[in-house]
């Protein structure tokens, strides 16, 4: 990956884009020390990326400091995964990276070339709904529905992974998804139920 | 399980669930303009001062930005002008900090300069490279301290009836302090405005707000522009608890950056801004006396309180209101005063004023029991009124005893200790704890769009919004009980300031003020129907409206089973394709007047706190509600069960540290401010007493957003007495605050 900004030479290529990384990732409030004079702006670089997201194999050509999370909801119009702070603290925005659960926000998207993505849009079978979308339906999971996404992208690798055998399994594996309005007993209740069924989800 | 295919399988669902699971709801940001900028707020290093001078040199020569916009270079705004003289006619000036107006800086973290870009990665880049010189000026915000010096207050109420501290005089009284930290809504959508300037004078909105009538005039006036020519968005709203009564800096700093730029521009806040620059709970000190009688009758209650406010803006709220009416009691005195600080303002946070006001109230009860030697439900049986002592109107309706009775048996209140820190299950020292919850329930007025066509469908349309407690899903139900039709065939939209207009969602009110404008909607629709019957059908001829009803979307006769037509075989024979109403329902009526109208709740918490290191662990919750007529019950216990998650946060976690050196929030992240996760919640029961309120409206409903939250925190901290004997009055619980070192 190309960097977007030269230093005065001093630096490392690997120091500079690390530390780039790390000044794009961390929240504006936390870096208000860091030195920056020093460092002249370049053109943005774009990047090439191929990845497949819900199914479909996409090749882009991406600003290289998108996250995973903006390159959904900005560049892809998929936005159903939700920012929620940024912060990889409040599980808003979980998706499936090859399968595993992943917090989007603190990805970025280059580095995910020629993996599959699966959003909350891609989890169903068209417009049939997955048994956990139903489940969350059926037991009110949710009010606002703005961290519902990533819950449901969780409760499904929670039962997938074995995670759901008991409350307290799935309490634990879902203390990543923060929900304000405090749906947490009906989730649970709604994972405990597609766990029940014991299909293959 | 059975299968989805986006209909509805259960007749109590929520009716925009579908959408909410598959990720088709779109919340403000989610919304895409053609040419849209991304726009990223620079905020303040300083508490208080002002801006030197303010470098953006830097900033502009970066890749992608486009401008950037503060004190010097932001447009005129009609609304940022003080002097009302010089101020366009129907322009009103903005009510709190003016956002890029001025080089002033009012609390640490304010917005001070708008970084414009093309992508959001060329926007938030830049922001660090705007470069602010201070002239720092002393501040303060430290509440704790400044609260002492009777200098720093602002004195707000005062009330009095019979004598003031009686309670001294008691056979037995408490007298204690409380307090409550700042508190932050923190709901999980962020904040966010998408401006678009369609014409000079015309601008369209997809805002996060509670009320989009309320930010059509906000913007209209600030902007000096018709109403008409505003449109706001918010057909989703990710949660707001409070925070969405009023426009943030967000909306007229991306209104500003739209039309300077004549482009649509969309901004966003973060995180740690949504702890700074979207109100939060007042911090609150409060002192509570009661005394009662040997038999336990209240002779006397006080109640003083003071919360902090912004130094450019008071904002108060009914801290000590439920003190003079929750219970009956001839002599009651309180005192309201605020301590302005340099923060920035708070606002209404769910349960507004009564949760902090609640919270000494039923603390200092149950204090008072154990004084007396009285199981504490008994003592505010003893207290128990059916009349408002404060305005002497009867309750509208009040079955608090009911909530009592189901709870007393439902948590087991029989084994409650009658000695603190004498019950012990499985090694942890157990205790229970209940208290009692109340806020008005009003009644407002809003209009409504009623559309029957002949296909059958019905739609209804109101400019209020959903910021999750489910007002599209009751709507629906209201009108298909009062339509007697299917819910499926059922519309109902809302989130748009182009539909008729409808109050802001807030204080628990939507569902008795367009409940009943839906109700009126309803039956109105019906009346004409049934005239159009009576001149177009034969079958109907010569009968009046009063012998026919609406039902199973028909028309049909009352006496005459046999006389009836299908609703849309009566549009088709009148060779109408639809009946097209809008109708506006008022605020209570003189006969509602004559009574004065709360919900009411209780809440029974029983836990268990570690004897070895002062950890609590919640092991069971009953909330119950009085709140008339439940109209949606799926939606309305999850509510419920929102507010007991609200309540534990309260009690055991949530507090805003703040650095009294620097002025700086700094927990201002979920990794620092700590709300309730899944692993924190029990099993919790909710109940309603479910009986229409005959006084407050036609539909016997109240609200329940705030009564759910409303006492919460009291009944963890009397269970925690219960359990170890150690009093809390300082929120939240800690094992130090228990005597435990950690």
């Amino acid at each position: 990956m190309k960097p977007c900004f030269q230093q005065d030479g001093r630096r490392s290529f690997l120091k500079k884009s690390t530390s780039l990384v790390a000044l794009y990732l961390t929240p504006s409030v936390f870096v208000k020390a860091f030195a920056v004079d020093s460092i002249v702006p370049l053109p943005i670089a774009k990047e090439k990326l191929t990845i497949t997201i819900n199914g479909k194999l996409l090749k882009l050509e991406i600003d290289a400091r998108t996250t995973l999370l903006n390159l959904l909801r900005e560049e892809l119009a998929f936005t159903g995964t939700k920012k929620g702070c940024e912060m990889g603290q409040c599980g808003a925005c979980t998706v499936h990276i090859n399968g595993k659960r992943a917090k989007s926000c603190m990805q970025l998207a280059l580095t995910h070339q020629n993996n599959k993505i699966t959003t909350i849009e891609g989890l169903g079978d068209g417009e049939k709904l997955h048994p956990m979308q139903v489940a969350f339906i059926k037991h009110d999971a949710f009010q606002c529905g703005y961290c519902t996404s990533g819950q449901i992208m969780s409760a499904v690798t929670c039962v997938r992974e074995g995670n759901a055998k008991s409350r307290a399994s799935i309490q634990a594996y879902m203390d990543t998804n923060i929900c304000r309005c405090g749906a947490y007993q009906n989730i649970v209740d709604a994972i405990a139920e597609v766990a029940k069924t014991g299909a293959k989800i | 399980m059975k299968s989805y295919n986006n209909t509805i399988l259960w007749e109590d669902e929520r009716v925009d669930g579908a959408d909410k699971v598959n990720g088709k709801a779109k919340y403000a940001a989610e919304h895409s303009l053609p040419n849209m900028a991304y726009a990223v707020f620079v905020t303040s290093t300083i508490a208080k001062g002002s801006i030197k001078n303010l470098d953006t040199s830097k900033a502009l020569a970066m890749p992608g930005v486009l401008d950037v916009i503060y004190y010097a270079n932001c447009p005129s705004v009609p609304g940022y002008i003080s002097n009302a003289a010089e101020r366009p006619k129907n322009a009103i000036e903005w009510r709190g900090h003016k956002v890029l107006h001025d080089n002033k800086v009012r609390f640490f973290g304010q917005p001070i300069a708008l970084v414009v870009a093309d992508s959001f990665e060329s926007a938030n880049a830049a922001i660090r490279f705007v470069k602010a010189e201070y002239a720092p000026e002393s501040f303060e915000t430290n509440f704790d301290k400044a609260r002492l010096d009777a200098k720093n207050l602002k004195i707000n109420s005062n009330y009095k009836r019979g004598t003031e501290k009686k309670y001294k005089e008691a056979f037995a009284f408490v007298e204690s302090e409380f307090n409550i930290p700042i508190e932050v809504h923190n709901a999980m959508e962020l904040f966010a405005t998408i401006a678009h300037w369609e014409g000079d004078d015309k601008v369209t909105l997809y805002d996060k707000t509670q009320g989009p009538k309320s930010t059509q005039f906000t913007v209209s006036r600030t902007f000096g522009i018709p109403d008409k020519n505003v449109r706001v968005i918010a057909e989703n709203v990710g949660g707001a608890f409070g925070s969405g009564l009023r426009s943030w800096a967000n909306v007229p700093a991306a209104c500003i950056a739209a039309k300077k730029l004549n482009r649509p521009v969309k901004l966003v806040l973060t995180r740690p801004q949504m702890f700074s620059l979207v109100g939060y709970r007042p911090q609150s000190w409060q002192k509570v006396g009661i005394g009662a009688d040997a038999a336990g009758n209240f002779t006397g209650i006080s109640h003083e309180a003071i919360t902090n406010t912004s130094r450019y803006e008071d904002f108060r709220e009914g801290i000590v209101d439920a003190s003079k009416f929750l219970y009956a009691c001839e002599n009651v005195d309180t005192k309201y005063n605020l301590l302005p600080l340099d923060l920035s303002t708070p606002v209404w946070m769910r349960g507004p004023g009564e949760a902090s006001g609640c919270f000494a109230l039923e603390s200092a009860i149950d204090e008072l029991s154990y004084k007396l030697k009285m199981d504490p439900i008994e003592l505010r049986l003893k207290n128990y009124t059916t009349v408002n002592p404060e305005n002497k109107l009867p309750f509208s309706d009040i079955n608090l005893k009911d909530c009592y009775a189901y709870g007393i048996n439902k948590i087991g209140w029989k084994n409650r200790p009658t000695v603190p820190g004498s019950l012990k299950e499985n090694g942890m020292l157990i205790g229970y704890g209940m208290a009692v919850g109340i806020f008005g329930a009003g009644k407002g007025s809003a209009s409504v769009r009623i559309v029957l066509s002949n296909d059958g469908k019905l739609l209804l349309e109101c400019g209020v919004s959903d910021m999750g407690p489910g007002t599209t899903t009751a709507m629906t139900i209201l009108a298909s009980e009062a339509m007697q039709m299917p819910i499926q065939k059922i519309k109902f939209k809302l989130g748009d300031s182009d539909l008729p207009p409808g109050p802001s969602q807030g204080g628990s009110g939507t569902t008795s003020t367009v409940g009943s404008a839906v109700d009126l909607a309803c039956k109105t629709l019906q009346q004409k129907l049934k005239e159009i019957a009576i001149k177009s059908a034969p079958v109907f001829a010569g009968m009046n409206a009063e012998a026919l009803e609406v039902k199973n979307e028909m028309v049909i006769s009352k006496t005459n089973a046999n006389a009836k037509m299908p609703i849309v075989d009566v549009l088709k024979l009148a060779n109408q394709d639809k009946i097209d109403l809008t109708i506006t329902s008022n605020g209570k009526n003189a006969a509602q007047l004559k009574f004065t109208s709360n919900s009411f709740s209780a809440h029974f918490v029983k836990l268990g706190v570690n004897p070895k290191n002062g950890t609590i662990k919640i092991l069971q919750v009953v909330t119950t509600g009085d709140a008339g007529k439940i109209i949606s019950p799926k939606t309305a216990r999850s509510q419920m069960l929102g507010g007991v998650v609200g309540g534990i946060g309260m009690a055991l976690s949530e507090k805003l540290e703040i650095d009294h050196k620097t002025g700086q929030i700094i927990n201002a992240s979920f990794g620092g401010y700590h709300v309730p996760l899944h692993s924190h919640i029990p099993p919790t029961d909710v109940w309603f007493v479910n009986k229409p309120d005959p006084n407050i409206n036609d539909i016997g409903a109240k609200g329940i957003g705030e009564i759910a939250l409303i006492g919460f925190a009291a009944a963890i901290t009397n269970a925690v007495y219960n359990a170890t004997g150690k009093r809390v009055r300082d929120l939240p619980i800690t094992p130090e605050k228990l005597g435990f070192k950690t």
